[in-house]
Protein backbone atom coordinates (compact mmCIF):
# COMPACT_ATOMS: atom_id res chain seq x y z
CA UNK A 1 0.00 0.00 0.00
CA UNK A 2 1.48 3.16 -0.63
CA UNK A 3 2.02 6.15 1.77
CA UNK A 4 -0.92 9.12 1.40
CA UNK A 5 1.22 11.51 -0.38
CA UNK A 6 0.57 14.73 1.76
CA UNK A 7 0.47 12.86 5.26
CA UNK A 8 3.91 11.68 4.58
CA UNK A 9 5.24 14.85 3.48
CA UNK A 10 4.76 16.35 6.99
CA UNK A 11 7.39 17.69 9.36
CA UNK A 12 7.11 15.10 12.34
CA UNK A 13 5.46 17.03 15.24
CA UNK A 14 6.09 20.70 13.34
CA UNK A 15 2.64 21.24 14.05
CA UNK A 16 2.26 20.57 17.86
CA UNK A 17 5.91 22.85 18.39
CA UNK A 18 3.65 25.51 16.02
CA UNK A 19 0.70 24.97 18.57
CA UNK A 20 2.71 25.35 21.64
CA UNK A 21 3.67 28.45 19.96
CA UNK A 22 0.59 30.21 20.09
CA UNK A 23 -2.01 31.07 21.80
CA UNK A 24 -5.83 28.77 22.33
CA UNK A 25 -7.86 31.35 20.69
CA UNK A 26 -5.04 31.62 17.80
CA UNK A 27 -5.06 27.82 17.09
CA UNK A 28 -8.78 27.91 16.99
CA UNK A 29 -8.42 30.63 14.52
CA UNK A 30 -6.13 28.96 12.55
CA UNK A 31 -8.50 25.93 12.10
CA UNK A 32 -11.55 27.87 11.56
CA UNK A 33 -9.89 30.10 8.64
CA UNK A 34 -8.74 27.14 6.87
CA UNK A 35 -12.46 25.80 6.44
CA UNK A 36 -11.82 22.42 7.97
CA UNK A 37 -14.86 20.62 8.05
CA UNK A 38 -15.16 17.21 9.42
CA UNK A 39 -14.00 14.16 7.72
CA UNK A 40 -16.21 11.58 9.32
CA UNK A 41 -19.09 12.35 6.68
CA UNK A 42 -21.13 14.79 8.54
CA UNK A 43 -18.78 18.14 7.54
CA UNK A 44 -19.19 20.31 10.88
CA UNK A 45 -16.73 22.77 10.67
CA UNK A 46 -13.82 21.66 13.23
CA UNK A 47 -13.00 25.01 14.35
CA UNK A 48 -16.06 25.70 15.18
CA UNK A 49 -16.65 22.58 17.22
CA UNK A 50 -13.48 23.39 19.15
CA UNK A 51 -14.64 27.16 19.94
CA UNK A 52 -17.53 25.84 21.59
CA UNK A 53 -15.92 23.22 23.89
CA UNK A 54 -13.07 25.97 24.46
CA UNK A 55 -15.69 28.29 25.63
CA UNK A 56 -17.35 25.64 28.23
CA UNK A 57 -16.59 25.99 31.72
CA UNK A 58 -15.89 22.44 33.36
CA UNK A 59 -13.13 21.40 35.51
CA UNK A 60 -12.25 18.55 33.42
CA UNK A 61 -12.35 18.44 28.79
CA UNK A 62 -12.19 15.50 27.06
CA UNK A 63 -10.79 15.16 22.84
CA UNK A 64 -12.18 12.04 21.87
CA UNK A 65 -11.13 10.55 18.59
CA UNK A 66 -13.81 8.24 16.60
CA UNK A 67 -11.52 5.93 15.24
CA UNK A 68 -15.25 3.82 15.08
CA UNK A 69 -15.00 3.58 11.26
CA UNK A 70 -18.10 1.66 10.35
CA UNK A 71 -19.59 2.72 7.00
CA UNK A 72 -19.40 -0.15 4.71
CA UNK A 73 -16.77 0.80 1.85
CA UNK A 74 -14.60 2.89 4.31
CA UNK A 75 -10.94 2.21 5.79
CA UNK A 76 -9.33 5.18 4.97
CA UNK A 77 -8.93 5.67 9.26
CA UNK A 78 -7.38 2.23 9.34
CA UNK A 79 -4.29 3.14 7.05
CA UNK A 80 -4.06 6.37 8.49
CA UNK A 81 -4.07 4.26 12.00
CA UNK A 82 -1.59 1.95 10.61
CA UNK A 83 1.03 4.54 8.74
CA UNK A 84 0.36 8.28 10.51
CA UNK A 85 -1.01 7.16 14.03
CA UNK A 86 1.57 9.88 14.61
CA UNK A 87 -0.15 12.81 13.12
CA UNK A 88 -3.54 11.81 14.91
CA UNK A 89 -2.23 11.93 18.40
CA UNK A 90 -0.31 15.61 17.45
CA UNK A 91 -3.91 16.56 16.14
CA UNK A 92 -5.48 15.20 19.32
CA UNK A 93 -2.36 17.06 21.55
CA UNK A 94 -3.05 20.37 19.74
CA UNK A 95 -7.11 19.74 20.13
CA UNK A 96 -6.17 19.17 23.91
CA UNK A 97 -4.61 22.66 24.47
CA UNK A 98 -6.61 24.31 22.17
CA UNK A 99 -9.99 23.60 24.06
CA UNK A 100 -8.10 22.77 27.38
CA UNK A 101 -8.52 19.23 27.57
CA UNK A 102 -5.94 17.47 29.54
CA UNK A 103 -7.26 13.72 28.48
CA UNK A 104 -7.67 12.23 25.56
CA UNK A 105 -9.49 8.82 24.34
CA UNK A 106 -8.90 7.08 21.17
CA UNK A 107 -12.36 5.24 20.30
CA UNK A 108 -10.80 1.82 18.50
CA UNK A 109 -13.34 0.00 16.97
CA UNK A 110 -13.57 -3.61 18.04
CA UNK A 111 -12.81 -5.16 14.52
CA UNK A 112 -9.46 -3.09 14.70
CA UNK A 113 -8.57 -4.82 17.66
CA UNK A 114 -5.27 -6.04 15.81
CA UNK A 115 -4.01 -2.06 15.12
CA UNK A 116 -4.10 -1.81 19.17
CA UNK A 117 -0.33 -2.97 19.95
CA UNK A 118 1.52 -0.84 17.40
CA UNK A 119 -1.13 1.86 18.16
CA UNK A 120 0.10 1.40 22.18
CA UNK A 121 4.07 1.33 20.85
CA UNK A 122 3.30 5.10 19.11
CA UNK A 123 1.77 6.26 22.64
CA UNK A 124 4.82 4.73 24.66
CA UNK A 125 6.96 6.22 22.16
CA UNK A 126 5.56 9.59 22.33
CA UNK A 127 5.60 9.63 26.27
CA UNK A 128 9.13 9.05 25.96
CA UNK A 129 9.83 11.67 23.40
CA UNK A 130 7.84 14.25 25.54
CA UNK A 131 4.74 14.39 22.90
CA UNK A 132 2.83 13.45 26.04
CA UNK A 133 2.30 13.97 29.56
CA UNK A 134 2.99 16.60 31.59
CA UNK A 135 5.24 19.61 30.39
CA UNK A 136 4.91 18.08 27.05
CA UNK A 137 8.68 19.98 25.14
CA UNK A 138 9.52 21.87 28.53
CA UNK A 139 6.08 23.67 28.05
CA UNK A 140 3.23 24.17 30.66
CA UNK A 141 1.10 21.73 28.45
CA UNK A 142 -0.54 18.15 30.35
CA UNK A 143 -2.13 15.85 28.06
CA UNK A 144 -2.46 12.05 27.44
CA UNK A 145 -4.10 9.42 25.66
CA UNK A 146 -5.97 6.03 26.08
CA UNK A 147 -7.11 3.54 23.84
CA UNK A 148 -11.02 2.40 24.21
CA UNK A 149 -11.95 -0.60 22.44
CA UNK A 150 -15.49 -0.45 21.02
CA UNK A 151 -17.29 -3.87 20.67
CA UNK A 152 -18.69 -4.20 17.35
CA UNK A 153 -21.50 -1.43 16.82
CA UNK A 154 -22.14 0.35 13.57
CA UNK A 155 -24.20 3.24 15.84
CA UNK A 156 -20.74 4.02 17.79
CA UNK A 157 -19.97 6.13 15.15
CA UNK A 158 -22.54 8.21 16.08
CA UNK A 159 -20.51 10.48 18.39
CA UNK A 160 -23.12 10.06 21.07
CA UNK A 161 -23.91 6.72 21.16
CA UNK A 162 -19.92 6.99 21.63
CA UNK A 163 -20.25 8.55 24.52
CA UNK A 164 -22.61 6.07 26.08
CA UNK A 165 -20.31 2.74 25.42
CA UNK A 166 -17.33 4.75 27.06
CA UNK A 167 -19.39 5.36 29.48
CA UNK A 168 -20.70 2.09 29.93
CA UNK A 169 -23.89 1.72 28.60
CA UNK A 170 -25.95 0.65 25.23
CA UNK A 171 -24.30 2.48 22.47
CA UNK A 172 -27.84 4.31 21.87
CA UNK A 173 -27.67 7.60 20.77
CA UNK A 174 -28.87 10.74 22.86
CA UNK A 175 -31.12 13.59 22.36
CA UNK A 176 -29.15 16.54 20.73
CA UNK A 177 -28.85 19.16 21.99
CA UNK A 178 -27.25 19.50 24.39
CA UNK A 179 -24.29 18.28 22.08
CA UNK A 180 -21.36 16.95 23.55
CA UNK A 181 -19.06 19.97 23.49
CA UNK A 182 -21.16 20.72 26.78
CA UNK A 183 -22.12 17.94 27.30
CA UNK A 184 -20.24 15.01 26.92
CA UNK A 185 -18.49 12.18 28.38
CA UNK A 186 -19.13 12.02 31.88
CA UNK A 187 -21.02 15.27 31.42
CA UNK A 188 -18.07 17.29 30.61
CA UNK A 189 -17.81 19.62 27.50
CA UNK A 190 -15.99 16.85 24.93
CA UNK A 191 -14.89 16.98 21.30
CA UNK A 192 -15.56 14.29 19.07
CA UNK A 193 -13.42 14.33 16.03
CA UNK A 194 -12.82 11.56 13.44
CA UNK A 195 -9.60 10.23 12.83
CA UNK A 196 -8.56 12.17 9.65
CA UNK A 197 -9.68 15.31 11.00
CA UNK A 198 -6.98 15.12 13.82
CA UNK A 199 -4.37 14.60 11.88
CA UNK A 200 -5.59 17.28 8.94
CA UNK A 201 -5.51 19.58 11.65
CA UNK A 202 -1.95 18.87 12.83
CA UNK A 203 -1.28 19.49 8.60
CA UNK A 204 -2.65 22.73 9.16
CA UNK A 205 -1.20 24.08 12.23
CA UNK A 206 2.31 23.14 10.36
CA UNK A 207 1.69 24.89 6.66
CA UNK A 208 -1.40 27.06 7.66
CA UNK A 209 -4.86 28.06 6.89
CA UNK A 210 -3.98 29.44 3.76
CA UNK A 211 -2.16 26.26 2.25
CA UNK A 212 -5.12 24.41 3.31
CA UNK A 213 -7.42 26.56 1.45
CA UNK A 214 -5.21 26.34 -1.97
CA UNK A 215 -6.87 23.21 -2.56
CA UNK A 216 -10.60 21.86 -2.98
CA UNK A 217 -13.65 24.20 -3.58
CA UNK A 218 -14.72 27.30 -1.66
CA UNK A 219 -17.03 25.35 0.47
CA UNK A 220 -15.09 22.65 0.62
CA UNK A 221 -11.58 23.22 1.45
CA UNK A 222 -8.29 20.84 1.25
CA UNK A 223 -7.57 17.77 0.55
CA UNK A 224 -9.81 14.24 1.24
CA UNK A 225 -8.70 10.30 2.18
CA UNK A 226 -10.84 8.19 -0.13
CA UNK A 227 -11.46 4.97 0.28
CA UNK A 228 -12.36 3.41 -3.07
CA UNK A 229 -13.73 -0.23 -3.62
CA UNK A 230 -15.74 -2.41 -6.43
CA UNK A 231 -15.43 -3.05 -9.66
CA UNK A 232 -12.11 -1.02 -10.34
CA UNK A 233 -8.83 -2.64 -11.10
CA UNK A 234 -6.96 -0.24 -8.79
CA UNK A 235 -9.27 -0.47 -5.25
CA UNK A 236 -7.61 1.40 -2.01
CA UNK A 237 -7.12 4.33 -0.52
CA UNK A 238 -6.70 7.73 -2.37
CA UNK A 239 -5.40 11.12 -1.06
CA UNK A 240 -7.27 13.88 -3.18
CA UNK A 241 -8.38 17.52 -3.46
CA UNK A 242 -12.20 17.99 -3.05
CA UNK A 243 -14.66 18.73 -5.55
CA UNK A 244 -12.72 16.01 -7.88
CA UNK A 245 -15.64 14.67 -10.01
CA UNK A 246 -16.78 11.10 -9.40
CA UNK A 247 -15.53 10.39 -13.57
CA UNK A 248 -12.24 11.98 -12.77
CA UNK A 249 -12.38 9.67 -9.53
CA UNK A 250 -12.96 6.70 -12.04
CA UNK A 251 -10.49 7.06 -14.16
CA UNK A 252 -7.56 7.45 -11.31
CA UNK A 253 -8.99 3.79 -10.18
CA UNK A 254 -9.47 2.31 -13.54
CA UNK A 255 -13.48 1.77 -13.23
CA UNK A 256 -14.60 3.63 -16.43
CA UNK A 257 -17.51 2.07 -17.63
CA UNK A 258 -19.49 1.79 -14.16
CA UNK A 259 -22.57 1.54 -13.90
CA UNK A 260 -23.55 3.35 -11.04
CA UNK A 261 -21.46 4.50 -8.09
CA UNK A 262 -22.03 4.42 -4.61
CA UNK A 263 -20.70 7.97 -2.47
CA UNK A 264 -21.09 7.95 1.11
CA UNK A 265 -21.27 4.26 2.01
CA UNK A 266 -24.44 2.33 2.46
CA UNK A 267 -25.90 5.27 4.35
CA UNK A 268 -24.61 7.64 0.94
CA UNK A 269 -26.44 7.95 -2.40
CA UNK A 270 -26.42 5.95 -5.43
CA UNK A 271 -24.88 8.41 -8.50
CA UNK A 272 -25.76 6.44 -11.76
CA UNK A 273 -23.39 7.36 -15.30
CA UNK A 274 -25.22 10.02 -16.21
CA UNK A 275 -24.40 12.19 -13.49
CA UNK A 276 -20.38 11.16 -13.41
CA UNK A 277 -19.91 14.85 -13.79
CA UNK A 278 -20.84 15.67 -10.62
CA UNK A 279 -18.46 17.03 -7.90
CA UNK A 280 -17.85 15.36 -4.67
CA UNK A 281 -17.69 17.93 -1.76
CA UNK A 282 -19.93 18.98 0.58
CA UNK A 283 -21.98 21.47 -1.40
CA UNK A 284 -22.79 18.27 -3.96
CA UNK A 285 -22.13 14.73 -2.85
CA UNK A 286 -21.17 14.91 0.35
CA UNK A 287 -18.93 11.43 2.05
CA UNK A 288 -16.77 11.03 4.64
CA UNK A 289 -14.51 9.43 1.94
CA UNK A 290 -16.36 5.91 0.93
CA UNK A 291 -16.32 5.40 -2.54
CA UNK A 292 -18.03 1.87 -4.00
CA UNK A 293 -17.98 1.05 -7.88
CA UNK A 294 -20.60 -0.66 -9.76
CA UNK A 295 -20.24 -2.39 -12.61
CA UNK A 296 -22.71 -2.97 -15.41
CA UNK A 297 -23.32 -6.79 -14.69
CA UNK A 298 -24.11 -5.90 -11.02
CA UNK A 299 -28.05 -5.75 -9.94
CA UNK A 300 -29.03 -2.72 -7.87
CA UNK A 301 -31.93 -4.57 -5.99
CA UNK A 302 -28.95 -7.11 -4.53
CA UNK A 303 -27.23 -3.73 -3.52
CA UNK A 304 -30.04 -2.67 -1.67
CA UNK A 305 -31.11 -6.01 -0.16
CA UNK A 306 -27.10 -6.11 1.29
CA UNK A 307 -27.46 -1.98 2.41
CA UNK A 308 -30.50 -2.93 3.92
CA UNK A 309 -29.64 -6.15 5.96
CA UNK A 310 -26.64 -3.99 6.93
CA UNK A 311 -29.19 -1.41 8.61
CA UNK A 312 -31.82 -3.59 9.98
CA UNK A 313 -28.88 -5.26 11.74
CA UNK A 314 -27.07 -1.98 12.37
CA UNK A 315 -30.38 0.24 13.82
CA UNK A 316 -29.96 0.30 17.75
CA UNK A 317 -33.65 -0.28 18.13
CA UNK A 318 -34.65 2.85 19.67
CA UNK A 319 -36.88 5.06 17.73
CA UNK A 320 -39.61 3.53 15.90
CA UNK A 321 -38.62 4.84 12.00
CA UNK A 322 -35.20 3.36 11.93
CA UNK A 323 -36.08 0.34 13.68
CA UNK A 324 -39.35 -0.62 11.88
CA UNK A 325 -38.80 1.65 8.21
CA UNK A 326 -35.50 -0.49 7.64
CA UNK A 327 -37.09 -3.56 7.81
CA UNK A 328 -40.26 -2.41 5.95
CA UNK A 329 -37.73 -1.52 3.26
CA UNK A 330 -35.97 -4.20 3.29
CA UNK A 331 -39.19 -6.21 2.86
CA UNK A 332 -39.77 -4.03 -0.20
CA UNK A 333 -36.46 -4.79 -1.62
CA UNK A 334 -37.38 -8.80 -1.86
CA UNK A 335 -40.76 -7.99 -3.27
CA UNK A 336 -39.65 -6.14 -6.25
CA UNK A 337 -37.02 -8.84 -6.19
CA UNK A 338 -39.91 -11.43 -6.62
CA UNK A 339 -41.68 -8.68 -9.07
CA UNK A 340 -44.52 -8.24 -6.75
CA UNK A 341 -44.49 -4.62 -5.90
CA UNK A 342 -46.90 -2.52 -7.47
CA UNK A 343 -46.49 1.27 -8.04
CA UNK A 344 -48.92 2.28 -5.45
CA UNK A 345 -46.52 0.08 -2.69
CA UNK A 346 -43.29 1.21 -3.99
CA UNK A 347 -44.56 5.17 -3.51
CA UNK A 348 -45.52 4.04 -0.44
CA UNK A 349 -42.45 2.79 0.68
CA UNK A 350 -40.49 5.79 -0.75
CA UNK A 351 -43.18 8.25 1.41
CA UNK A 352 -41.50 5.98 4.66
CA UNK A 353 -38.19 6.75 3.33
CA UNK A 354 -38.63 10.20 3.93
CA UNK A 355 -40.85 9.91 6.71
CA UNK A 356 -37.49 7.86 8.14
CA UNK A 357 -35.01 11.00 7.20
CA UNK A 358 -37.39 13.86 8.89
CA UNK A 359 -38.43 11.57 11.95
CA UNK A 360 -35.30 9.51 12.91
CA UNK A 361 -33.43 10.11 16.22
CA UNK A 362 -30.02 9.91 14.94
CA UNK A 363 -27.98 10.00 11.23
CA UNK A 364 -28.45 6.59 11.18
CA UNK A 365 -32.23 6.39 10.22
CA UNK A 366 -32.08 10.09 8.59
CA UNK A 367 -29.54 8.31 6.33
CA UNK A 368 -30.30 4.83 5.58
CA UNK A 369 -33.25 5.15 3.27
CA UNK A 370 -30.82 7.46 1.01
CA UNK A 371 -29.89 4.20 -0.93
CA UNK A 372 -33.23 2.93 -1.50
CA UNK A 373 -34.86 6.72 -2.60
CA UNK A 374 -31.64 7.18 -4.82
CA UNK A 375 -32.14 3.33 -6.80
CA UNK A 376 -36.01 3.95 -7.01
CA UNK A 377 -35.27 7.26 -8.59
CA UNK A 378 -32.66 6.38 -10.90
CA UNK A 379 -33.24 2.80 -11.74
CA UNK A 380 -36.69 2.50 -12.04
CA UNK A 381 -36.64 0.61 -15.32
CA UNK A 382 -34.29 -2.23 -13.68
CA UNK A 383 -35.96 -2.82 -10.61
CA UNK A 384 -40.20 -2.85 -11.97
CA UNK A 385 -41.64 -6.05 -13.39
CA UNK A 386 -39.32 -8.77 -12.49
CA UNK A 387 -39.38 -12.24 -12.84
CA UNK A 388 -38.47 -14.04 -9.86
CA UNK A 389 -35.04 -15.50 -10.59
CA UNK A 390 -36.50 -18.98 -9.13
CA UNK A 391 -39.12 -19.38 -11.68
CA UNK B 1 -7.08 -25.55 49.66
CA UNK B 2 -9.52 -26.09 46.66
CA UNK B 3 -10.87 -23.37 44.66
CA UNK B 4 -13.86 -23.76 42.97
CA UNK B 5 -14.38 -22.19 39.52
CA UNK B 6 -16.54 -19.67 40.77
CA UNK B 7 -14.97 -18.58 43.50
CA UNK B 8 -11.70 -18.36 40.51
CA UNK B 9 -13.79 -16.17 38.52
CA UNK B 10 -15.21 -13.72 41.41
CA UNK B 11 -11.82 -13.23 42.11
CA UNK B 12 -10.68 -12.12 38.77
CA UNK B 13 -13.58 -9.92 38.72
CA UNK B 14 -12.65 -8.10 41.64
CA UNK B 15 -9.19 -7.84 40.18
CA UNK B 16 -10.26 -6.20 37.28
CA UNK B 17 -12.98 -4.00 38.72
CA UNK B 18 -9.84 -2.77 40.94
CA UNK B 19 -7.82 -2.36 37.63
CA UNK B 20 -10.49 -0.29 35.67
CA UNK B 21 -12.17 1.26 38.39
CA UNK B 22 -14.94 0.19 40.03
CA UNK B 23 -17.35 3.01 37.87
CA UNK B 24 -19.24 2.16 35.01
CA UNK B 25 -16.97 3.16 32.65
CA UNK B 26 -15.37 0.00 33.79
CA UNK B 27 -18.00 -2.44 32.47
CA UNK B 28 -17.36 -2.34 28.83
CA UNK B 29 -13.72 -3.00 29.31
CA UNK B 30 -14.11 -5.57 32.15
CA UNK B 31 -16.78 -7.34 29.97
CA UNK B 32 -14.56 -7.51 27.10
CA UNK B 33 -11.82 -9.38 29.59
CA UNK B 34 -13.91 -11.94 30.88
CA UNK B 35 -15.14 -12.81 27.46
CA UNK B 36 -12.33 -13.26 25.74
CA UNK B 37 -10.52 -15.71 28.44
CA UNK B 38 -14.04 -17.45 28.75
CA UNK B 39 -15.97 -17.57 25.58
CA UNK B 40 -18.67 -16.27 27.91
CA UNK B 41 -20.52 -13.86 30.04
CA UNK B 42 -22.88 -16.26 32.23
CA UNK B 43 -25.04 -15.30 34.55
CA UNK B 44 -22.84 -15.62 37.39
CA UNK B 45 -20.15 -13.75 35.35
CA UNK B 46 -23.37 -10.72 34.91
CA UNK B 47 -23.87 -11.09 38.67
CA UNK B 48 -20.35 -10.40 40.36
CA UNK B 49 -19.86 -7.89 37.22
CA UNK B 50 -22.60 -5.76 38.77
CA UNK B 51 -21.79 -6.46 42.43
CA UNK B 52 -18.15 -4.80 41.85
CA UNK B 53 -20.15 -1.88 40.12
CA UNK B 54 -22.85 -1.13 42.63
CA UNK B 55 -25.70 -1.73 39.64
CA UNK B 56 -28.54 -4.20 38.82
CA UNK B 57 -27.65 -7.31 37.16
CA UNK B 58 -30.10 -6.48 34.49
CA UNK B 59 -27.77 -3.40 33.73
CA UNK B 60 -24.89 -5.57 32.81
CA UNK B 61 -27.29 -8.19 30.52
CA UNK B 62 -28.54 -4.63 28.66
CA UNK B 63 -24.67 -3.94 27.23
CA UNK B 64 -24.05 -7.77 27.19
CA UNK B 65 -26.84 -8.08 24.43
CA UNK B 66 -26.53 -5.11 22.81
CA UNK B 67 -23.07 -5.55 21.21
CA UNK B 68 -22.13 -7.76 18.72
CA UNK B 69 -18.94 -8.80 20.13
CA UNK B 70 -20.19 -9.41 23.26
CA UNK B 71 -23.27 -11.46 24.04
CA UNK B 72 -23.86 -14.19 26.69
CA UNK B 73 -23.88 -17.30 24.63
CA UNK B 74 -20.82 -19.39 24.80
CA UNK B 75 -18.59 -19.27 21.77
CA UNK B 76 -15.87 -21.45 20.54
CA UNK B 77 -11.86 -21.00 21.20
CA UNK B 78 -11.91 -20.03 17.46
CA UNK B 79 -14.71 -17.06 16.56
CA UNK B 80 -14.31 -16.83 12.78
CA UNK B 81 -16.42 -13.69 11.26
CA UNK B 82 -16.64 -13.06 7.40
CA UNK B 83 -17.89 -9.69 6.42
CA UNK B 84 -20.94 -9.90 4.71
CA UNK B 85 -20.77 -6.11 3.65
CA UNK B 86 -21.62 -5.19 -0.03
CA UNK B 87 -17.75 -4.96 -1.44
CA UNK B 88 -16.80 -8.11 0.04
CA UNK B 89 -20.27 -9.89 -0.90
CA UNK B 90 -19.28 -8.45 -4.56
CA UNK B 91 -15.64 -10.48 -4.03
CA UNK B 92 -16.76 -13.68 -3.35
CA UNK B 93 -17.65 -14.09 0.33
CA UNK B 94 -20.62 -16.55 -0.86
CA UNK B 95 -18.03 -19.54 -1.58
CA UNK B 96 -16.10 -18.87 0.97
CA UNK B 97 -19.32 -18.89 3.29
CA UNK B 98 -20.11 -22.24 2.15
CA UNK B 99 -16.55 -23.61 2.29
CA UNK B 100 -15.95 -22.79 5.91
CA UNK B 101 -19.75 -24.49 6.53
CA UNK B 102 -18.80 -27.20 4.98
CA UNK B 103 -15.52 -27.50 6.35
CA UNK B 104 -16.83 -27.30 10.30
CA UNK B 105 -19.92 -29.17 9.61
CA UNK B 106 -22.00 -26.15 11.02
CA UNK B 107 -24.15 -23.32 9.80
CA UNK B 108 -23.18 -19.44 10.41
CA UNK B 109 -24.13 -18.54 14.10
CA UNK B 110 -23.57 -21.77 15.44
CA UNK B 111 -20.41 -23.38 17.43
CA UNK B 112 -19.01 -26.79 16.40
CA UNK B 113 -19.63 -29.86 19.34
CA UNK B 114 -16.29 -29.87 20.55
CA UNK B 115 -16.57 -25.76 21.49
CA UNK B 116 -13.96 -25.27 18.83
CA UNK B 117 -15.30 -22.88 16.51
CA UNK B 118 -18.17 -20.55 15.82
CA UNK B 119 -19.15 -18.88 12.37
CA UNK B 120 -20.49 -15.50 12.68
CA UNK B 121 -20.94 -12.82 10.35
CA UNK B 122 -19.75 -9.51 10.55
CA UNK B 123 -20.34 -6.52 9.33
CA UNK B 124 -18.34 -3.87 6.81
CA UNK B 125 -14.81 -4.53 8.81
CA UNK B 126 -12.88 -1.74 6.55
CA UNK B 127 -11.22 -3.85 4.57
CA UNK B 128 -13.10 -3.51 1.36
CA UNK B 129 -10.08 -2.89 -1.16
CA UNK B 130 -9.05 -6.79 -0.01
CA UNK B 131 -12.25 -8.98 0.28
CA UNK B 132 -13.26 -11.11 1.05
CA UNK B 133 -11.92 -9.94 4.43
CA UNK B 134 -12.34 -12.58 7.81
CA UNK B 135 -11.44 -12.48 11.28
CA UNK B 136 -10.25 -15.35 12.62
CA UNK B 137 -10.54 -14.31 16.60
CA UNK B 138 -8.67 -10.87 16.31
CA UNK B 139 -6.65 -11.92 13.11
CA UNK B 140 -7.32 -10.90 9.93
CA UNK B 141 -7.49 -12.77 6.89
CA UNK B 142 -7.59 -10.70 3.32
CA UNK B 143 -8.48 -12.31 -0.32
CA UNK B 144 -9.56 -15.53 1.08
CA UNK B 145 -10.73 -18.40 -1.53
CA UNK B 146 -12.71 -21.11 -1.01
CA UNK B 147 -9.11 -23.26 -1.04
CA UNK B 148 -7.46 -21.16 1.67
CA UNK B 149 -10.18 -22.16 4.39
CA UNK B 150 -8.83 -25.75 4.72
CA UNK B 151 -5.28 -24.45 5.84
CA UNK B 152 -6.21 -21.53 7.92
CA UNK B 153 -8.52 -24.43 9.80
CA UNK B 154 -5.56 -26.51 10.15
CA UNK B 155 -3.43 -23.36 11.32
CA UNK B 156 -5.71 -23.20 14.49
CA UNK B 157 -6.43 -26.62 15.05
CA UNK B 158 -2.42 -26.65 15.53
CA UNK B 159 -3.06 -24.61 18.52
CA UNK B 160 -4.71 -27.27 20.24
CA UNK B 161 -2.09 -30.12 20.54
CA UNK B 162 -1.01 -33.12 18.55
CA UNK B 163 -3.95 -35.08 18.98
CA UNK B 164 -6.10 -32.88 16.70
CA UNK B 165 -3.96 -32.75 13.96
CA UNK B 166 -2.55 -36.19 14.60
CA UNK B 167 -4.75 -37.53 11.99
CA UNK B 168 -2.95 -38.40 8.20
CA UNK B 169 -3.33 -35.63 6.21
CA UNK B 170 -4.59 -37.09 2.54
CA UNK B 171 -3.42 -34.87 -0.23
CA UNK B 172 -4.95 -33.87 -3.56
CA UNK B 173 -3.16 -34.27 -6.03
Amino acid sequence: MSPLPTFSTMAPEAGLKKALSLSRPDIIEEVKNSGLKGRGGAGFPTGMKWNFAAAARAEEKFIICNADEGEPGTFKDRVILQEHADLVFEGMTIAGKAVGATQGILFLRGEYTYLRPHLEAVLAKRREQKFLGKQILGSDLEFDIRIFMGAGAYICGEETALIEALEGFRGEPRNRPPFPVNTGFLGRPSVVNNVETLASAACILQKGADWWKAMGTEKSSGFKIFSISGDCQKPGVYEFPMGITVAQLLKEVAGEGAKAVQVGGASGQCIPASQFERTIAFEDIPTGGSIIVFGQQRDMLDVLHNFLDFFVDESCGQCTPCRRGNVKLLEGVELLKEGQCSMAYLKELCALGETMQIASKCGLGQSSPSAFLSVVHNFRAEIMGRTPSHV
Amino acid sequence: MLMTDRERLAGEIQALAEKHGKGRTALIPMVQEIKRKYQKIDSFAMQVIADQLGIHPVEVYSVVSFYAFLGSEAHGKYIIRLCRTISCDMQGKEGVMRQLENDLGITFGKTTVDGKFSLEWANCMGMCDQGPAMLVNEKLYTRVTPEKIHEILEECRRSFGVHATEQKEVHLV
